[in-house]
């Protein structure tokens, strides 16, 4: 993701001298090089000052810049949360925060470098929007509407590298509107980011045992799709959520608001991170075990063997 | 083509500091609060940025940005404002009223203000910002901006302060209102460590001069004379409530507004200054 993101950026930079990437000490890889030599007045590293990263962003948005501020998640959210709220929010800034490697991607770096309640902690300050990719090529999608538009904040959430091509297939990409990667009619899994890749496993699994399955990316979390939503929760008889958040302000949560709201009749599963914080410190796939996110076992829980 | 003062009207700048300071005094009789002392504490240096600093365009709008970190320092900003005709009369009458734009801090959409400020520490990396987008026009604008010495305590203001210095922000112009008084007691007891302040930017890169931020001559002809190159500080010693005896150095004229006793002898002080 963070390659494509780089690469799609570029892209971006190249036609549109407003667009800045201030970054706090971490760069995306590949084309951002290229971007940082020939384009060195537009890329500012601050070091290791990520309050000082959200400010300068917004001072080059209010003087009708573009910018881009990029770091691990962690930092470019938590840490100066106060100017991402006051400075890029409330001001309503077109202003994209990058947190990259969010989840619990950064798993054997403990708690400190785990992003886990950050779509609640975003989604819960008016103007900003979230967008979660599910694999590269969405990434790309997300990259290019985010150096477009105009709408204010974005908080822009990826992974790191490595993730399956899931949207080859998939309904074009719209900003706010839920994505079907597959069409089916008995079941629907909705999910967002990385652990989409583990949707799309289950969503096998559940085609092996001879069901119809929906898969959706819910790559926009704020705005939330909800008359999307909404739709696959009266159009299954099954609806499963899988998130890489915290079960509190994720998709989860609002998934089931909507089918309380919605009178929804199906029944609904979802699998989120647990409200704890896991000090494990193997793989990526291992700390979304030890917080009960593995197919095999989801799979039991959802009726398949 | 951007024009500049060139010379500096001592006399001038003393008369509309006091009609500043005048206007303030009338509108705290709209409302309870309205930090006065923290307005007279910089009431010259914001005169001096926007009357003789800041230059104009020939269609009246200036290249140059004026930025209030202090956010609670904003009623000498919307008096000013209101005197070039940005602001009206009604704007100000309408000084937190429910019918009213103006609030307690500075507000982004209201004319005239750059960015919406209050919570200390954000302004100078916003400056930051502003200053680095202005280096891609050919006659790039100026960013001012007024720092209080609370703010000066956020380490966010320490992350932008190490930052103009690395991307050698020239077109940067900052001063700190050094009143020496915040809400719980004189900065100094708190933190003696505080000082001395302009040690302190100068360590960091910056070009720094210490003035007396009630004398408007002074601080005219530390910026105008400034080396250039790099960000300037301008330290300038002030009294918070300046020009009003009751008010000066007593923290609750941080905030309160004053009775009609009070307004009067204000009155009495101010004119007489005159």
């Amino acid at each position: 993701m963070r390659n494509m993101f780089a690469e799609a950026l570029y892209q971006e930079a190249t036609k549109n001298s407003d667009i800045y990437i201030v970054v706090a000490d971490i760069s995306p890889v590949g084309n951002m090089a290229k971007f940082t030599s020939e384009y060195p007045e537009r890329f500012i590293n601050v070091g290791v000052a990520e309050q000082s990263m959200i400010g300068i962003c917004a001072g080059l948005a209010l003087k009708g810049c573009q910018p881009f501020a990029y770091t691990i998640a962690t930092f470019s959210l938590y840490r100066p949360f106060e100017m991402v709220r006051d400075d890029l929010c409330y001001q309503n800034l077109p202003v994209t925060v990058v947190g990259m490697g969010a989840g619990v991607i950064y798993s054997d770096h403990g708690g400190t470098h785990h992003t886990m309640e950050d779509i609640a902690v975003a989604g819960a300050i008016p103007n900003m929007q979230i967008i979660a990719p599910c694999d590269p090529a969405e990434v790309t999608e997300a990259t290019r509407w985010c150096a477009r538009q105009k709408n204010g904040p974005v908080y822009l959430r990826l992974g790191k590298a490595g993730e399956p091509d899931l949207t080859s297939k998939a309904d074009p990409w719209m900003f706010g509107k839920l994505r079907r990667l597959r069409k089916g009619s008995d079941v629907a899994i909705l999910s967002y980011g990385v652990i989409a890749g583990m949707a799309a496993e289950l969503a096998d699994k559940f085609t092996a045992a001879g069901k119809s399955v929906s898969l959706y990316s819910c790559h926009t979390l704020k705005p939330l799709d909800r008359e999307g939503i909404v739709a696959a929760l009266k159009s299954h008889d099954h609806v499963i959520v899988i998130e890489e958040h915290v079960p509190q302000g994720g998709l989860a949560s609002q998934t089931k608001q909507l089918a309380w709201d919605s009178q929804a009749k199906c029944r609904l599963d979802t699998f989120t991170l647990k409200d704890e914080f896991i000090h494990n410190f193997g793989r990526h796939t291992d700390m979304l075990t030890a917080h009960g996110l593995s197919l095999g076992q989801i799979s039991p829980q959802v009726g398949l063997g | 083509m951007t024009s500049i003062s060139n010379s500096f009207d001592k006399r001038l700048a003393k008369e509309r500091c006091l009609r500043y300071r005048r206007r303030i005094l009338d509108i705290s009789q709209q409302v309870s609060a309205l930090h006065i002392g923290s307005s007279y504490s910089c009431t010259e240096i914001a005169d001096c940025f926007y009357n003789a600093l800041m230059r104009t365009n020939p269609d009246g709008s200036s290249p140059d940005t004026f930025l209030m970190s202090k956010g609670h320092g904003c009623m000498i900003q919307y008096t000013i404002l209101e005197d070039h005709g940005v602001l009206t009369k009604a704007d100000l009458d309408g000084y937190c009223k429910p019918e009213g734009h103006l609030g307690v801090h500075p507000d982004y959409g209201t004319p005239g203000i750059a960015a919406a400020t209050g919570s200390l520490g954000h302004g100078l990396g916003m400056a930051c910002g502003m200053a680095v987008a202005e280096r891609r026009h050919s006659n790039p604008g100026r960013i001012y901006t007024i720092l209080s010495d609370g703010e000066v305590q956020e380490g966010s203001t320490w992350e932008a302060v190490l930052m103009a210095s690395s991307l050698k922000l020239d077109n940067l112009i900052a001063a700190v209102d050094n009143n020496d008084l915040q809400s719980l007691g004189r900065t100094s007891v708190t933190h003696p460590s505080f000082y001395p302040l302009g040690d302190k930017f100068r360590a960091f890169g910056w070009e720094v001069a210490e003035v007396d931020g009630h004398d408007s001559q002074a601080i005219f002809e530390a910026i105008a004379n400034r080396q250039g190159g790099r960000p300037f500080m301008l330290v300038a010693k002030t009294t918070k409530g300046n020009g009003v005896s009751y008010m000066e150095n007593i923290p609750i004229w941080h905030y309160r507004s004053p009775n009609k006793d009070e307004y009067r002898q204000a009155i009495d002080e101010l004119e007489s200054a005159r």
